[in-house]
């Protein structure tokens, strides 16, 4: 496959389950261009509802439908999707338990040039800590049909994570996708690398770096933040003994929090994470942004190496 | 087209004492609650829920079953009382509201209450998912209803106007919307602390289709169910004329009494007025619950 934004995955892969679901609706609050539910909206019209630019109200219509049987997958961008509606996601859908699925795109400080208004650094953590929530952030193009059709047979709410640019596939095909099951994309004993969404090509790269300088990097694909594979990640944790987590997200409350706080309570190892450090993102070109707020392999590579040296100094 | 005959108005008059003494009773017990809200709210329900709402308390999740959300959740006592009565859950679980291991959650919880079809308490949320179960309702070509009931200080909140838009974008005449307008809010007079007016051209800008009601007489209220339901095209608000803590001379239009449970004396009295009010003595009978109406 060829690299693909997650969204356009997304697209795509609301047709093929339009088609396998007629209880699957579509929802989108004026971006149905951009999030790429015009696909669905073309092939199945009357099944997708514009709500025009009123996401609480998306989310309240979203949870009737889903209290009615239907699956509404509700999309608009990641900062309108979390933050704005939190209390709507909060009562009407994580407390009742609806089986609403809420696909946010351009997540992350790899929208762009639309600058810090518009990327989201904090709607994992937002999502996460909610009861009843999964969150679900695809690696790549193939990872997002995956995780659609997993997520649409899934009885419950769940948070989509996707993005705006087009990523490269990284997760080999013959992996296979269990919602709640990270992936060992490499393997090795001296350090584990920890990574969600588009960082797992920046750990591929990391590991090969750290490669040259004698370091054996496992690389794990949390896919799944919420509910985290706890099993798996104390196990290479107690393996590795040195853990690194990398996301385009904060790293208050997301991927890096999530395994912290796994492995301080279950396996304490240094934790060191890569992510964006408490501060709001600015407009530029989506790489540009990346190597400016330390989100590349390189840095990736130094986190590791810190991790190890606290590993080897007991502290 | 229903009519009400003099029996049957008779019979929801004294069912409505009935309820509303069940609600001072769960208040009193549970030593918090929203009395106000819950009194100006019940003959709204009333009407719906023994006179013209689909549903089966027997089998309370059969899917054509009409549904009702309550918007305003912090009145839930009122509903709680009529799921009850006719039997979604025991009567004896009135006594426990708000209280530990209950399923009577002090708002409306879907999950744990046989009956309610929507969680709320977050006020002004109701309405979106009302829409929601309406456009439901017509991707399924069922000709169920959904039915909507927002207090008036809870219309301040935006997804109400949102969702006021959508219900009158998809044009949704399956649903009808009643607004408890009592008049009062936490704060005091709703025209005080944040005025709506104008109300009725409010809604009716916004496409609705529009109607004004005395919400304590049942004609008045059937009047504009019976309207509501042969208007085509456009949902219909129905705003109702209501007296908060209607039937509790001391709790009448008096904003205390939103959320607070009433003394022992005040207990006592607001029974004996509800007893020797409009419903009459001994209609309740000695086991409370055995009114002719279902």
């Amino acid at each position: 496959m060829e690299p693909m934004a997650t969204r356009e995955a997304y697209g795509k892969a609301l047709i093929e389950l339009g088609l396998k679901q007629e209880k699957v609706v579509v929802l989108d609050a004026d971006l149905s261009k951009s999030t790429k539910t015009s696909l669905f909206a073309e092939k199945f019209p009357l099944r997708f509802f514009n709500m025009g630019i009123a996401e609480a109200d998306m989310m309240g219509t979203a949870a009737g439908l889903a209290a009615s049987g239907y699956i509404p997958f509700a999309s608009t961008f990641g900062v309108f999707a979390t933050g704005r509606t939190y209390d709507q996601i909060r009562n009407s859908i994580a407390y009742t338990r609806l089986n609403v699925k809420i696909a946010a795109s351009h997540t992350g400080i790899t929208v762009g040039e639309d600058g810090a208004s518009h990327q989201t650094l904090e709607d994992i953590a937002l999502m996460r800590v909610l009861p009843n929530m999964t969150v679900v952030v695809p690696a790549d193009g193939r990872q997002t049909f995956q995780a659609v059709e997993a997520i649409a047979s899934f009885e419950g709410p769940v948070y989509l994570r996707l993005g705006r640019s087009a990523v490269p596939q990284v997760i080999p095909e013959e992996l296979p996708f269990e919602l709640g099951k990270a992936q060992i994309l490499r393997e090795g004993n001296d350090l584990l690398i920890v990574a969600a969404g588009i960082m797992l090509g920046t750990a591929l790269e990391a590991a090969g770096i750290l490669e040259k300088e004698g370091v054996r990097a496992a690389i794990v694909n949390v896919h799944t933040i919420k509910p985290l594979d706890n099993e798996l990640l104390v196990r290479m944790a107690g393996n590795t003994g040195a853990v690194v987590t990398a996301e385009e997200h904060s790293i208050i409350g997301g991927l890096g929090g999530a395994v912290a706080e796994l492995l301080a309570e279950n396996c304490p190892v240094p934790v060191v994470r890569l992510g964006i450090r408490d501060t709001f993102g600015e407009s530029g070109a989506p790489q540009a942004l990346l190597q400016k707020y330390g989100l590349t392999a390189e840095n990736l590579a130094l986190a590791g190496k810190k991790a190890l040296k606290l590993k080897k100094s007991g502290k | 087209m229903q009519v009400l005959t003099d029996t049957t108005l008779e019979e929801l008059k004294q069912k409505a004492v009935q309820l509303r003494r069940d609600v001072v009773d769960m208040i009193y017990e549970a030593g918090s609650g929203h009395p106000g809200g819950s009194l100006s709210v019940m003959d709204i329900l009333v009407l719906l829920y023994y006179r013209v709402m689909r549903i089966d308390a027997a089998n309370c999740r059969y899917h054509d079953r009409d549904r009702l959300v309550l918007s305003k959740g912090h009145a839930c006592p009122a509903l709680y009382a009529i799921l009850a009565d006719k039997g979604f859950f025991p009567v004896a679980e009135l006594k426990r509201l708000r209280k530990i291991d209950s399923i009577l959650q002090g708002h409306p919880d879907m999950r744990k209450i046989p009956g309610v079809e929507m969680s709320t308490g977050s006020l002004g949320q109701g309405l979106s998912a009302a829409n929601g179960m309406a456009l439901a309702a017509r991707l399924d070509n069922s000709t169920r209803r959904v039915f909507v009931v927002l207090g008036d200080g809870e219309i301040q909140e935006g997804q109400i106007w949102e969702a006021a838009m959508t219900a009158a974008h998809f044009r949704l005449d399956n649903l009808t919307a009643f607004l408890d307008f009592n008049g009062l809010q936490i704060d005091g007079w709703v025209r005080d602390v944040k005025s709506q007016e104008p109300l009725v051209e409010k809604w009716k800008s916004f496409g609705w289709h529009t109607l004004e009601v005395d919400g304590h007489d049942y004609r008045s209220l059937m009047e504009g169910v019976n309207r509501a339901f042969s208007y085509k095209g456009a949902p219909t608000m129905i705003i109702a004329r209501t007296v908060k803590g209607k039937g509790v001379s001391f709790m009448e239009n008096q904003v205390d009494w939103h959320g607070k449970s009433p003394s022992k004396d005040e207990y006592e009295k607001a029974l004996r007025e509800l007893r020797d009010g409009e419903g009459g003595e001994n209609f309740h009978g000695t086991d409370g619950h055995q009114g002719s109406l279902r």
